[in-house]
């Protein structure tokens, strides 16, 4: 290894001007940087670095502008997808929307294939989506928090690292396993869980309908839950987890039990965050498609009723109706697409915004 | 409402490390009790062990006994709880509660003990925040958040917090090397207002803040890093500071070491 | 118990009790366990109240063991001390009920994955069995998988990469927050949308272009892109993550050398993130390669063979489930859930793997 010379160093300057005229040779112990040297028209000989003269120039069209222009346009395919999908799916959108022959926003069927009535309205699917995702939240979002407070706060370390690794595991499971999983194994338990659901809370207008029970918006909510569970648990984790230490020993030691300290310190320091987590998790089930595809029954039918075959979500809808789609069905099917992609990056944004704003104010990332 | 402590060789300690080793010393009731020496000789420690807080960290333990008016601590059918409430505590930086307000970070504690008539936590809230000498500066403002104070008004809200519950001893962890002298002095102030209520137990860097405050001043110290931290003097605060009868402790006040 | 419950302004009671507090032995959390066991048995087992089977024995068993610790502490510990041991066993069952599905879809994926799993399956694929022949394969669909994951990868890795080094190296000001924004937001966009988009912008309007015949065609490559659109920001949001935890002190070390941004980014930044680096995009293949939705869209799934992902219908594994779950016989669903037993084999290899090595990493995560 050569001995690293430095610009400033009379030795070096000397060192280098002998060995190279025009360049001076920064040296480290793995590669040489070259540097360029002043060229100013007039002076001739150029003056040894250090030696008073001007500080070379920056190079308009070197290395270092290309990679910044490079990984600039890199980030900026970001914005230019969001954009692109927004137009592209309006564009194939709006001749399915315009020979639609009913009102896209209110209908509830969906027969965009006839070839000289095409007809279909986003409204039940539409319920269907938020429907099946509102059930799916509030199964998993309590035993989400729960696992997320285990983790954080109630296992042993070692046996919360184990643990957490589990649930990612859960999280890495496709939704096609999901879906074939509740379809063919979990639909026998949920339509014995829909008779007793009807007979003793019959009343319950969710539980009302008598049947035929099994591919219900319970399945398919059941199946989902499942599926955010994984989500809403690492993230909430991660929120209780950044709970100042500080916070939560001045509730100890004001003699708050381990129930009252989180409570106290960690819940409160954490809202913001976990409405966040909650609402990321509402953004993957809104979007979830194949394993609603496979478990939801179909159909158009709007009602309060969950455990009655049926129901249906925007995704599932272009799923299952793809395959025997012509023209105006695959566009009717984008213009469905598209009012997904609206709710979705609605609520995404609004998930994100909290974050950011949360991050700001307390300077850490969630 | 003060209450004598003792300790009869109380050993704590992280997991495998032994952090304190056989500390044995009596704290006076209505008195001002500063442990000093240097980083990492177990003072907070020893302190922290006194309410019990020590055993929060994971893998922490504490041996020997320790006793509030010889009552144990540590007995098996102790309520942990309880002792919080009756040793209080005051950390090295201000923790309000951030998403509290003024007023309910001082009757937090009120608060968790079953206390909801709303003057009964007035009048302990304006009787606590007086008493922290704070009351002037915060009675107009005290549904704003309690972290919007400056760093010596937050300090003293936590002393606020720690007192609000009336407790009968409060251990303070170098409360004032967060704060800027001013508000150092403040506090100083106020520990020596506190002492004629409550048996306080300060821990310090600060050697001219020991002799300032305290009554009595323990000297801590370790023969060498990784080694357990030791009592090595407890006396009247002037006796350490003028005529210490441990040659460590003198090599300590006069600075020649630590 | 009564020194929890008095307030500290009246706290006359004798000193020797105030610390003292009566609490629940260990045996009497088990024999309240064990009573609250007998009496779901005997409830809903044995005298059968509302058709009990074994899972309503067990919630109930559960419900009453939380009623019971919750009275029994109350009298003896005091509510806080009862309310914060309810909470306990309720963070615990969360944590318990969520591994109950996770073990579910194991099982149940080894049993049924069992049958299928020979030799034919690996070496051929579906090209003339129809849902009532035995036999056939997946290896098409094993193919398709790996093509499309891989091109989907070469594309996304770069610019992911470079997208991350502009948002932490060099991105200021208004673009890049929003840049960082839209990167969160896009990471929750329904991977269905991603489909239509490349439907819309890849099959419908470009691909015409691209065949002799003017027609839109499917293929691999359209399912890469798509998956493309799903991994880019997952990409970016781990590899920024990555890059904020190289020490600013590195990257000072290498400019006061006298080291070019552009090689101080490349040479030592990425460097010594690269772990991390891997393990996100490694986890992000994983995900990728299980999504259905987009490759039905836009690559079509097919029984044959076809190597080719620049031309025509391509299958995957997970499309390859979805219509092998969809053929009501008795050969489609058994090949169906061993295709999703290879699958989940070949995420989970990649997500352990991927795990595995962040923990080689040597910066500090938390």
């Amino acid at each position: 290894m050569s001995q690293p010379s430095f610009p400033g160093s009379a030795e070096a300057a000397s060192a280098a001007s002998a060995d190279s005229p025009n360049d001076l040779t920064v040296q480290d112990d793995t590669r040489a940087v070259d540097i360029p040297r002043h060229r100013s028209g007039g002076r001739g000989p150029v003056a040894p670095m250090g030696g008073g003269g001007a500080l070379p120039p920056k190079r308009r069209f070197g290395a270092e502008s290309v990679f910044r222009w490079f990984t600039t346009g890199a980030g900026t395919i970001v914005l230019v997808i969001i954009v692109a999908i927004a137009i592209f799916l309006i564009v194939k959108a709006v001749p399915a929307i315009k020979a639609d022959k009913a009102n896209f926003l209110t209908h509830f069927e969906w027969f965009p294939n006839d070839p000289t009535d095409p007809k279909f309205g986003i409204a039940s699917l539409a319920f269907g989506t938020v429907f099946s995702s509102a059930i799916a939240l509030v199964l998993a979002v309590p035993v989400a928090l729960g696992i997320a407070l285990c983790l954080s706060h109630y296992a042993h370390k070692r046996l919360a690292n184990g643990l957490g690794f589990l649930i990612d595991l859960l999280a890495a499971v496709p939704s096609i396993v999901f879906g074939l999983w509740g379809r063919d194994y979990l639909v026998d338990p949920v339509r014995q869980l829909s008779g007793w659901l009807h007979k003793y809370f019959g009343w319950i207008p969710l539980f009302g309908s008598d049947g035929p029970y099994g591919k219900s918006i319970l399945l398919g909510s059941l199946v989902l839950a499942i599926m955010v569970l994984p989500i809403v648990t690492s993230l909430s984790r991660e929120v209780f987890r950044q709970t100042p230490g500080m916070n939560e020993e001045a509730a100890l030691a004001l003699g708050a039990t381990k129930w009252e300290m989180i409570r106290m310190a960690v819940i409160p320091y954490g809202r913001p965050g976990l409405i966040a987590s909650v609402m990321l998790g509402l953004g993957r089930a809104l979007g979830e498609t194949i394993a609603l595809a496979l478990t939801l029954g179909g159909g158009w039918a709007v009602g309060s009723d969950i455990i009655h075959d049926g129901g249906n979500s925007i995704a599932a809808n272009i799923a299952n109706g793809f395959g025997e789609a012509n023209d105006i069905g695959r566009g009717a099917l984008i213009a469905s697409g598209l009012v997904l992609f609206a709710i979705t990056l609605i609520v995404n944004m609004i998930a994100r915004a909290i974050v950011y704003r949360r991050r700001e104010f307390i300077g850490s990332a969630v | 409402m003060a209450k004598r402590i003792e300790a009869v060789g109380v050993t704590a300690y992280y997991g495998a490390f032994k952090a304190i080793d056989g500390i044995s010393m009596v704290i006076e009731p209505k008195s001002v009790t500063a442990l000093i020496g240097p980083s990492g000789c177990g003072k907070s420690t020893f302190l922290r062990s006194i309410n019990r807080m020590h055993e929060v960290l994971p893998g922490a333990r504490v041996e020997g006994k320790l006793t509030i008016d010889s009552q144990d601590i540590y007995a098996r059918d102790v309520d942990v709880t309880a002792v919080r409430r009756t040793i209080g505590m005051v950390f090295q930086r201000p923790n309000p509660f951030p998403t509290m307000s003024i007023y309910d970070n001082v009757v937090a504690g009120l608060r968790l003990g079953g206390v909801r008539r709303k003057s009964l936590l007035d009048d302990a809230c304006e009787k606590a925040l007086r008493a922290a000498n704070l009351w002037n500066e915060v009675h107009t403002r005290l549904n704003r958040p309690g972290a919007g104070l400056s760093g010596g008004q937050q300090q003293r809200l936590c002393i606020a917090r720690a007192i609000a519950v009336e407790p009968q001893v409060v251990l303070m962890d170098e409360p004032c090397s967060a704060l800027d002298p001013i508000s150092t002095l403040a506090i100083e102030d106020l520990i020596s207002e506190l002492k004629n209520q409550y048996t306080i137990i300060i821990v310090t860097h600060n050697m001219q803040q020991a002799a300032r405050v305290s009554d009595r001043t323990a000297f801590f110290s370790i023969d060498k890093t990784g080694d357990p931290g030791r009592l090595i003097e407890y006396a009247e605060t002037a006796k350490i500071f003028t005529n210490p009868s441990v040659k460590k402790t003198e090599d300590y006040i006069t600075g020649r070491f630590g | 118990m009564t020194s929890m419950t008095t307030i500290p302004t009246s706290s006359s009671a004798p000193l020797t009790n105030a610390l003292r507090s009566r609490r629940l032995p260990v045996w009497a959390l088990v024999a309240i366990g064990v009573a609250a066991a007998v009496l779901a048995v005997l409830l809903f087992k044995v005298a059968g109240l509302m058709d009990g089977g074994w899972v309503l024995t067990l919630v109930g068993a559960v419900l009453i063991f939380l009623i019971g610790l919750s009275v029994i502490s109350s009298v003896v510990e005091g509510r806080r001390a009862a309310r914060n041991r309810v909470a306990t066993s309720l963070i615990y069952s969360a944590f318990v009920l969520a591994l109950v599905p996770l073990v579910s879809v194991v099982i149940t994926l080894l049993n049924k994955g069992r049958t299928r799993l020979d030799g034919t399956f690996f070496n051929n694929s579906m090209r003339n069995i129809t849902a009532f022949d035995s036999g056939g394969g997946a290896y098409h669909a094993i193919v398709g998988t790996l093509e499309q994951a891989g091109i989907a990868t070469l594309i996304t890795v770069p610019l992911g990469v470079a997208g991350a080094i502009y948002i932490v190296e060099y991105g200021r000001g208004r673009l890049a927050n929003t840049i960082r924004f839209f990167v969160d937001v896009m990471t929750g966009i329904p991977s269905i949308v991603a489909g239509l988009f490349i439907l819309a912008f890849w099959v419908l309007i470009v691909s015409p272009h691209l065949s002799s015949t003017h027609q839109p065609f499917n293929s691999g490559f359209a399912a890469a892109l798509a998956l493309f659109v799903l991994m880019l920001p997952t990409v970016t949001r781990s590899t920024e993550e990555m890059l904020r935890l190289v020490p600013a002190s590195l990257r000072e070390g290498s400019f006061a050398l006298g080291i070019a941004k552009w090689k101080t980014i490349m040479r030592i930044v990425i460097p010594t993130a690269l772990p991390g680096i891997v393990t996100g995009i490694m986890l992000a293949v994983a995900r990728a390669a299980g999504e259905t939705a987009p490759v039905l869209l836009v690559a079509g799934g097919t029984p044959n063979r076809n190597f080719n992902p620049f031309e025509g219908n391509q299958e995957s594994l997970s499309v390859y489930i979805y219509d092998q779950a969809a053929a009501a016989t008795k050969y489609g669903p058994p090949r169906a859930w061993t295709a999703a037993l290879t699958l989940v084999a070949l995420v989970l290899l990649l997500t352990v793997v991927a795990k595995l090595l962040s923990r080689r990493t040597k910066l500090n995560q938390k």
